[in-house]
């Protein structure tokens, strides 16, 4: 072991720059955003199902009404409650987007935040920008 | 304690037994929750078999076509794209003798010869689309429409190549700006994607007719072709019909009264 110091302070640099990204932004971690419901929204109470179900499983529910939609032409949904909706991304009033319209603050934020890039509105038609 | 082959087999026996009932009574525990449920539209329209007759003789002049092309093109969001090799069509017109192929003659008569006829998908009986996708983005539905799931198009095209009509157009470009009217009421495609007819399946669904028909002054007809009585069925009976390229197999379900 001859060249000892060489290779602990080789060590540590290398372990310096390796850990760098961690220590750089600690502490500067962005909050969690929460999303922004609009006025028919919060009315409503309740989505399709409860909330937390929804914040975890919004992306399978949206799969299977997309397969049942597309497939077997079976357009209507009846949760547990026994209460109805139509099986529709962004396709009316009573669609997932005609409650939620404000995209920008429901859906793009959490999306954002998590960085994942759905490609829904590749597509679909974008419910219009809320008026100010 | 002592192992006979008859404890054994008794307590072998008894496993078993309480392996098969498990699933029973799982089945009895789980008919009394309520979970969510998935129906189809009560308005829906229905059919065990979706036919379409279109009687030629009620149109002269390519006039004739332009309201129905546009209906269904504006109600899908179909893009208009100058360029023919880029050219998006679900429902379009052409000459006697390139819809009937090898049905056509140097002496065909003169209204035939010089009257467009209206082509689209035939939503076929054997699909060769169906066969060629390697998603199952295109799949025929048990009432006989030949539908495209676009979420699962990879852009493959060989459905553009087994499809022996040309029903199927391929977005080469993104052909969002190019939609002239957007109907909010239905998605457009994305760039990459196949697209063709689905027999406004989405109309259907909630009670309506197709576009092409409710735009076509009663000249097109759609109805259930296993049911004797339809309407379909009557003018079959009662009219001479010609379909596409039937020699190939594929079972068209689009009629043409000459």
């Amino acid at each position: 072991m001859n060249d000892k110091n060489k290779i602990i302070t080789g060590l540590i640099i290398f372990i310096v720059i390796i850990t760098f990204p961690f220590w750089y932004n600690m502490g500067k971690a962005s909050p969690v955003p929460e999303p922004k419901l609009t006025d028919k929204a919060k009315a409503a109470k309740e989505c399709v199902e409860p909330k937390e179900y929804m914040k975890v499983e919004h992306m399978q529910i949206l799969d299977i009404w997309r397969d049942s939609v597309v497939r077997e032409a079976d357009r209507v949904y009846i949760n547990e409650k026994g209460k109805k909706f139509n099986m529709s991304l962004s396709t009316g009033d009573d669609s997932c987007m005609g409650c939620h319209s404000n995209k920008a603050d429901f859906c793009d934020k959490c999306h954002d935040y998590a960085s994942v890039r759905p490609y829904c509105w590749d597509c679909h038609i974008e419910p219009p920008k809320e008026k100010k | 304690m002592k192992n006979s082959r008859r404890s054994f087999l008794k307590l072998a026996g008894i496993s078993a037994l309480g392996l098969g009932a498990k699933p029973v009574l799982n089945a009895f525990a789980s008919s009394d929750e309520h979970g969510p449920e998935i129906f189809p539209n009560q308005e829906a329209l229905t059919a065990k078999r979706w036919a379409m007759v279109i009687d030629t003789r009620k149109f002269e002049s390519e006039e004739d076509f332009e309201p129905i092309v546009a209906a269904c093109h504006k109600i899908h969001n179909v893009p208009k794209l100058k360029e023919k090799r880029h050219k998006i069509d679900w429902i379009w017109i052409d000459d006697f003798k390139h819809v009937f192929t090898y049905q056509e003659h140097e002496f065909l008569d003169d209204r035939v010869k010089h009257l467009p006829f209206l082509v689209l998908c035939n939503h076929c009986e054997k699909p060769a689309c169906v066969r060629a996708c390697p998603t199952r983005a295109t799949f025929k539905r048990e009432d006989g429409i030949v539908l495209m799931d676009f979420h699962r198009c990879i852009g493959c095209r060989f459905c553009m190549a087994a499809c022996p009509y040309g029903s199927r157009s391929f977005n080469f470009r993104d052909p969002r700006p190019f939609v002239e009217e957007e109907n909010k009421e239905f998605p457009t495609r994305m760039k990459g994607v196949v697209e063709k007819c689905n027999f406004c399946a989405e109309r259907l669904a909630v009670g309506k007719m197709p576009a092409c028909v409710e735009a076509s002054n009663g000249a097109i007809v759609v109805g259930d072709l296993h049911d004797p009585d339809s309407n379909v069925r009557d003018l079959l009976k009662n009219n001479y019909t010609i379909r596409r390229k039937p020699y190939l197999g594929a079972g068209p379900a689009i009629y043409y009264i000459v």
